[in-house]
């Protein structure tokens, strides 16, 4: 294999694993938020208990979470040297923003957040739960804008040409506020409270079914459920915000999501289907004009095509593209379903009599994983084959000194130790779980004394 | 050219980025150094404590390596691409160790088996040890100079980075760590670790004066042209003194066990021996062995003057909102380390 797709393997891989945790942190850092904020209002002790179980999560997603998205800043000088090269000026302040802004935030607060319980003021402790939280919200803003803008660029020009061509930045706000950041940010944002969400039910569910830690799982269940439903509808539109933005901005994108091949009106659009790329059919379930009617408030209105554009300028794997977007509406459809449900059930004052909808919640921990795996999929080969969108196709951004064995040494090595990681993030995780929130955790302990030491 | 207090941006940033390693390496450094020495330690309870000297802060230390990532791609673009692709194979090892580390202090003490803990004390320990070498090595091919072309690419073999210079300064480096780290601990612990430590440290700051004298004479024999800006401003010698004389003092407040003021000697020796670095260095970055005509210097690497003029203004936010976040959780942990049920 050349040093290209051993690359893009590499960053697709090292990318998709970091993502699993990122928008936990996100997720339970707002949920977190809300149990120590509750705490602090109540003064009842069962959301502190619950509070203190959720940051012991957090710490093994939030380690987790920096131990690999360092690996992520590293790659663009270790295999993307001539991306780097490129866009250093403009992409590279975000990045610098994210570390001086953001990351510093989180980071700086965490020692507090998981060590500070028996040394700060309950108030104080709230305080550096606010601030980590914050800060990994801060970091999806960077993160998201830097990648926005190889998606929409903006506030940049060109400067020299042929290899040594490079943007550089004419407007710092035109930048950050690119065509596509805006939406994407709150896509990415309520993408990352979901999947918090639905572990904190999925977690209290199982209590639940078990008939463990009931009364404090009863509370913390409809912390998570009122969480996952705002942000499940919130999702929908968010969702068709990004869709608008791809139909004006990358309507070749737009065509590969939806298997368009021929400019067409009225433009049908599919609820599921398989695309043959070959004899640029979709067989499958749709919607007459949808897609019309989506792009253009108008069944009748003439949707841009793929073939409307050079045969190198369009995304190659269709058929993944088309099945990682659908898939991604799919499961947004259900965690609605499942969220409008369960709450009229808790309007009714039966949410927790049935034993099948919380199998279901232990269970739908999984979803908004998927979801936010195969939306980010979706969004990142349907930029192909460009790196920055019309300017930098991805195979001329990769480092001209590295070679595919040193990639694939590297990646053999990455793949070794995430598979480790990830077991052992289960495995302890699942240990956590079992252990469940410790009532020990409710003895006082301010004013401070000198700890016991077990031995 | 647009400047600032007399100084061009490219030089300014050459200053934040040169900071901000200085405040990684002195950060990261102890707790670097610290792990280094944790075999050292027998004792379970030993182990812990060392552990928890750092636990509440050795993630907010990785920042400052993050953000001197993303300061050096900002401002350095080619810098960035040139260094970062030349020295692939150091700089994967180093995201490998620095994963382990990281999940080894996070997974330690969450299972009671004698053999788990053994297993995440060694690889925290030999991480530690990789990263601080690491680190060194890459210095070390810094400022000894690479094959550069006229695209501003490396032409060198992947595996040049292995040279007797770059070694010798990852072993200095991972010397002064341990020396670094071992007075860090001091401040931290007491009884039986802290007597321990006080031998620990002796012999650490015998091995690093050893190695780093070696260093600096290779250094001048075999690599003159890091010294050419010295002997063209003599007045520059001062640095070398200054970094010296806070590097005598170490031995000797540790004598007096005065830790806290030993430490403040060790940081400010890192910070001294950085600016040093950042003299022999200055204005080239990369120097290209093939023909200096194709070096890396601070204004053909360096990114546009308005991207840099708006990267100022974040150091100039930013800094002293980390700093102020370092110094409030340091001020929430300070003292000897007593261990309770949120410790590792």
């Amino acid at each position: 294999m050349d040093v290209e797709i051993l690359s893009r393997i590499q960053f697709a891989f090292t990318i998709a694993f970091h993502y699993i945790y990122p928008p936990l942190s996100i997720g339970l850092g707002l949920i977190m938020v809300i149990m120590e904020g509750q705490y602090l209002r109540t003064g009842d002790k069962v959301y502190e208990t619950m509070a203190r179980f959720w940051t012991k999560i957090f710490a093994l997603t939030f380690g987790i979470g920096v131990a690999t998205g360092i690996v992520m800043e590293f790659e663009f000088g270790t295999n993307w040297a001539t991306y780097s090269r490129y866009v250093g000026d403009v992409f590279g302040s975000a990045l610098a923003a994210e570390g001086i802004f953001a990351f510093a935030l989180e980071s700086g607060f965490l020692g507090v957040l998981l060590f500070g319980w028996n040394r700060v003021s309950s108030k104080v402790h709230f305080i550096a739960t606010l601030g980590v939280w914050l800060g990994s919200m801060f970091s999806a803003v960077w993160i998201v804008v830097a990648n926005s803008w190889q998606q929409t660029p903006a506030g940049y020009h060109i400067v020299g040409e042929g290899m040594e061509a490079r943007a550089e930045i004419t407007d710092f706000w035109a930048m950050v506020f690119n065509p596509s950041s805006m939406d994407r940010l709150s896509h990415v944002w309520i993408g990352a409270f979901l999947a918090g969400a639905f572990l904190v039910l999925s977690v209290h569910a199982y209590y639940l079914l078990k008939g463990r830690h009931v009364e404090l799982s009863k509370k913390a269940f409809k912390i998570a459920l009122g969480v996952a439903t705002i942000f499940s509808l919130a999702q929908l539109f968010t969702g068709h915000r990004s869709a608008d933005g791809v139909a004006v901005n990358q309507p070749a994108k737009l065509a590969a999501l939806e298997g368009h091949f021929d400019t067409l009106a009225p433009a049908d659009m599919y609820l599921f289907g398989w695309v043959d790329k070959e004899n640029q059919q979709v067989t499958g379930l749709k919607i007459p004009g949808g897609l019309s009617f989506l792009t253009h408030f108008d069944f009748e209105a003439p949707v841009t095509g793929l073939n409307a554009f050079a045969e190198e300028d369009r995304p190659g794997a269709l058929n993944a593209i088309f099945q990682f977007y659908h898939l991604m509406i799919a499961i947004g459809m259900a965690l609605i379903g499942l969220t409008l449900y369960a709450s009229w059930q808790w309007w009714r004052g039966k949410l927790f009599e049935h034993r099948w909808l919380l199998t279901i919640f232990a269970w739908a921990v999984l979803l908004p994983q998927v979801a936010n795996q195969v939306g980010w999929f979706a969004a990142e080969m349907g930029r192909q084959p460009w790196v920055v969108y019309g300017h930098l196709r991805t195979s001329d951004a990769l480092s001209k000194v590295v070679t595919a064995n040193q990639v694939l040494f590297s990646l053999i090595m990455f793949s070794i130790v995430y598979l480790l990681l990830f077991a052992l993030f289960i495995y302890l995780l699942n240990k956590k779980i079992k252990h469940g929130p410790d009532d020990q955790d409710l003895i006082d302990q301010r004013p401070r004394q000198k700890a016991m030491i077990p031995e | 050219m647009a400047t600032f207090i007399g100084f061009d941006y490219p030089t300014l940033w050459f200053l934040v980025v040169g900071a901000v390693f200085s405040g990684y390496a002195i950060l990261d450094g102890f707790d670097l150094g610290a792990g280094a020495w944790h075999l050292f330690f027998r004792k379970e309870q030993s182990r812990r404590i060392a552990l928890n000297a750092i636990g509440p802060v050795w993630d907010g230390n990785e920042v400052w390596l993050v953000i001197g990532g993303g300061a050096l791609f900002a401002g350095f673009p080619h810098v960035y691409a040139t260094l970062f692709s030349a020295m692939y194979i150091p700089f994967m090892l180093f995201l490998l160790f620095l994963i382990l580390r990281a999940i080894s202090i996070e997974f330690r003490s969450k299972e009671p088996m004698l053999w788990w803990r053994k297993t995440w004390d060694i690889i925290y320990s030999v991480a530690s040890i990789t990263l601080a070498v690491a680190l060194g090595v890459v210095l070390g091919n810094v400022l000894q100079g690479m094959p550069i072309g006229a695209d501003k690419e490396y032409t060198g073999s992947s595996l040049a980075f292995l040279n007797p210079y770059a070694i010798l300064v990852g072993l200095t480096t991972l010397a002064l760590f341990m020396m670094h780290g071992a007075i860090y601990l001091l401040m931290k612990t007491e009884g039986r670790l802290y007597a321990k430590l006080t031998i620990l440290l002796k012999r650490g700051i015998i091995a690093f004066i050893v190695l780093f004298s070696i260093t600096s004479l290779y250094t001048l024999i075999y690599i003159p042209h890091l010294s050419d800006d010295f002997r063209s401003n003599p007045a520059l010698f001062v640095v070398p003194l200054l970094a010296f004389l806070s590097i005598a003092n170490i031995p000797r407040l540790a004598s007096k066990y005065k830790f806290r003021q030993a430490f403040f000697f060790s940081a400010l020796s890192i910070a001294f021996l950085l600016i040093l670095v950042a003299i022999e260095v200055f204005p080239t970055i990369l120097l290209s062995t093939t023909d200096p005509a194709y070096s890396l210097d601070i204004y053909n690497a360096a990114s546009s003057e308005k991207s840099l003029g708006i990267m100022l203004l974040f150091a100039a936010i930013g800094i002293p909102l980390v700093s102020g976040y370092t110094f409030f959780v340091y001020k929430t942990f300070a003292g000897k380390v007593e261990l309770d049920e949120t410790s590792y």
